[in-house]
C-alpha cells in the first residue's frame, strides 16, 4: 500500500489548471507551426500567425490563451494500491480547481444549476472521471474544456447497417457543421462503439491523445488520416474564413459494444486543445 | 482590404466595407453575451431602458478572464455569436450598428444588417491573449453581478476584425469555404 494525502492531489491540480490554461502541450504547439508553413490561404495564413502570436503573449504575460478557460475535466488513474489520506479525494480535486481559477486569474464559467444560471464563482465543481489500474501511482489529466467547440459536438446512434461510411459521415457532418463556430483549425476526438455514455467519454478522452499518435488498429488509424484529409479539404479554414487547415488530428478510441448498435461521438475541440498530465 | 475604421460606428465607415475586409477597430464598444442580453431584453420587455445608448454602437460578444494587477483586462477573445442570434434583431433595428463575435448568424440577423445597413465582424477565436493587446481600459457599466458577463466598456486602439457580413448581406464564411473545398 502507498498513502497519498489528498493535499497533494490539490496542489497538483491547482498548478495543472494554470498551466494547462497558459502552455500547450508541444506536440499541439508543432501541429500549429507546421500548419502556418502549410496553409494556402493568405487570410488562413495570417490567422494561423495570430494564433502563434498569441501563444507566445499568453507565455510571456500570463495572459490565457483563450479567455474562455474552460470547465475543467479531469482524468483519474488511480493504481489499486494507492491509500487516500487527509479527507475526501473529490473534496480535494474540486478544492484545486477552485484555487487553480481563483489564483491564477482563470474566467469562472460555471452556474450552479442549467436552468437556474447562477455562477459559482469558483469555477467548481469539476467534470471528474476516475478510472481503477494496476500499481501504486496516480496519473491526472487536467483538460479545461471550451464550450465554443463543446456545444458542436454530437452523439448519433447509428444503425450497425450503416457500418463504416455511416461513421465517417456522421463525422464529416458534425465538423461541418460546427464549421467557424468551434474555432478551427480544431482537433476532432470521436468515440465508437460501447454505450450512448461510453463513447461520449470515450471521444473526450482522444483529445487528450498526443497528436500524430494514431490507433493501434490498423483500420482505425486508416480513417483517422482518411478522415483528417476530408476534413481538410471541406475549405472551412482557420477561424472558418476558408483555407486547408480545418483540423490538425483525428483521433479515435474504439470499445466492444451491443449487437444491435453502432453509437458514435464527435468531441469536437478548438485550437486551444488544452491539457496537462501529472504522475504521482 | 485593411481598413481602419472608429467607435461608435459612422455610416459612412460602414457603408465601404466589404465582407473580407480586415479593419482595425478604435474608439469605445461594448460588451454583452448570453446573460447581459437576456437582462437586457427582460427589461425592454418591461418597458426599461437599455442601460447604454445603443445608437451607432458595436456589442462585441465577449466575457474576459480576470485582469491582472496593472492591466486593463485579462484575455479578451470573441465568444459564439448565434447564441446571442435571438436578441440581435431587436437591437439592430433600436440603433445597433455592429457586432464583434465568431461564428455563424441566422437568417433572421442577417435580414436585420442588411436592413440597418449595419455590419458583423468576427474577431479570430481562441485568440483572448492577443486580442486584450487591443484594450487599452475596461469598466463595467451594467450587471456588475453577472462578473464575467457583466457589460463592460472598452476603448479599443487598432483592435483587428474580419467583416464576415456587410450591409449587402454577402457572407465571408459561405464565400471563401467554397474557394478552398474540394470535395
Amino acid at each position: 500500500m502507498r498513502t497519498i494525502q489528498v493535499s497533494e492531489i490539490t496542489e497538483n491540480i491547482k498548478e495543472m489548471c494554470i498551466e494547462a490554461n497558459h502552455f500547450l502541450t508541444e506536440d499541439m504547439d508543432k501541429a500549429l507551426k507546421s500548419a502556418c508553413d502549410t496553409e494556402k490561404s493568405p487570410l488562413g495564413k495570417q490567422v494561423l500567425a495570430q494564433l502563434q502570436e498569441n501563444l507566445t503573449i499568453a507565455g510571456e504575460d500570463m495572459i490565457p490563451i483563450c479567455q474562455d478557460t474552460g470547465m475543467a475535466v479531469i482524468f483519474l488513474e488511480i493504481g489499486q494500491e494507492v491509500h487516500f489520506e487527509g479527507g475526501l479525494l473529490e473534496d480535494a480535486i474540486h478544492e484545486g480547481v477552485r484555487q487553480g481559477y481563483i489564483e491564477g486569474f482563470l474566467r469562472k464559467s460555471v452556474v450552479k444549476d442549467p436552468l437556474i444560471r447562477e455562477n459559482t464563482k469558483d469555477n467548481t465543481p469539476a467534470i471528474i472521471h476516475y478510472r481503477m489500474t494496476a500499481g501504486d501511482k496516480v496519473k491526472i489529466t487536467v483538460a479545461p474544456k471550451g464550450f465554443g467547440s463543446e456545444n458542436m459536438s454530437r452523439v448519433f446512434m447509428l444503425k450497425p447497417a450503416d457500418g463504416i461510411e455511416g461513421v465517417k459521415s456522421a463525422i464529416l457532418t458534425a465538423v461541418e457543421d460546427a464549421g467557424p463556430n468551434a474555432c478551427p483549425p480544431m482537433v476532432i476526438g470521436v468515440g465508437i462503439g460501447g454505450t450512448f455514455e461510453k463513447c461520449a467519454l470515450m471521444a473526450k478522452e482522444a483529445l487528450t491523445r498526443e497528436l500524430g499518435i494514431h490507433s493501434t488498429i490498423p483500420y482505425v488509424k486508416e480513417m483517422e488520416e482518411e478522415l483528417l484529409s476530408t476534413i481538410n479539404q471541406t475549405g472551412i479554414g482557420p477561424g472558418g474564413l476558408g483555407g486547408t487547415t480545418t483540423a490538425l488530428a483525428v483521433n479515435i478510441n474504439t470499445y466492444p459494444t451491443h449487437i444491435a448498435g453502432l453509437p458514435v461521438a464527435v468531441n469536437i475541440c478548438c485550437h486551444v486543445n488544452r491539457h496537462a498530465t501529472r504522475e504521482l | 482590404m485593411d481598413k481602419h475604421i472608429r467607435a461608435p460606428f459612422i455610416q459612412e465607415e460602414i457603408d465601404t466595407l466589404k465582407a473580407g475586409d480586415y479593419v482595425y477597430i478604435s474608439g469605445t464598444i461594448y460588451t454583452a453575451r448570453d446573460a447581459a442580453h437576456k437582462r437586457m431584453h427582460e427589461g425592454l420587455e418591461r418597458g426599461e431602458n437599455l442601460p447604454f445608448d445603443i445608437k451607432n454602437n458595436v456589442i462585441y460578444y465577449m466575457g474576459p478572464s480576470p485582469a491582472r494587477e496593472g492591466r486593463p483586462i485579462g484575455s479578451a477573445g470573441p465568444t459564439t455569436a448565434s447564441r446571442m442570434d435571438k436578441y440581435a434583431p431587436k437591437l439592430m433595428d433600436m440603433g445597433l450598428k455592429g457586432m464583434i463575435g465568431k461564428g455563424k448568424r441566422s437568417e433572421e440577423v442577417k435580414n436585420s444588417i442588411i436592413r440597418n445597413q449595419g455590419v458583423y465582424l468576427a474577431a479570430v477565436g481562441g485568440a483572448g491573449a492577443l486580442l486584450s493587446k487591443s484594450i487599452q481600459s475596461s469598466e463595467v457599466i451594467a450587471y456588475d453581478d453577472l462578473g464575467t458577463e457583466a457589460i463592460r466598456r472598452l476603448e479599443v486602439k487598432d483592435f483587428p476584425a474580419i467583416v464576415v457580413i456587410d450591409k449587402e448581406g454577402n457572407n465571408l464564411y459561405e464565400m471563401a469555404a467554397k474557394e478552398y473545398r474540394v470535395i
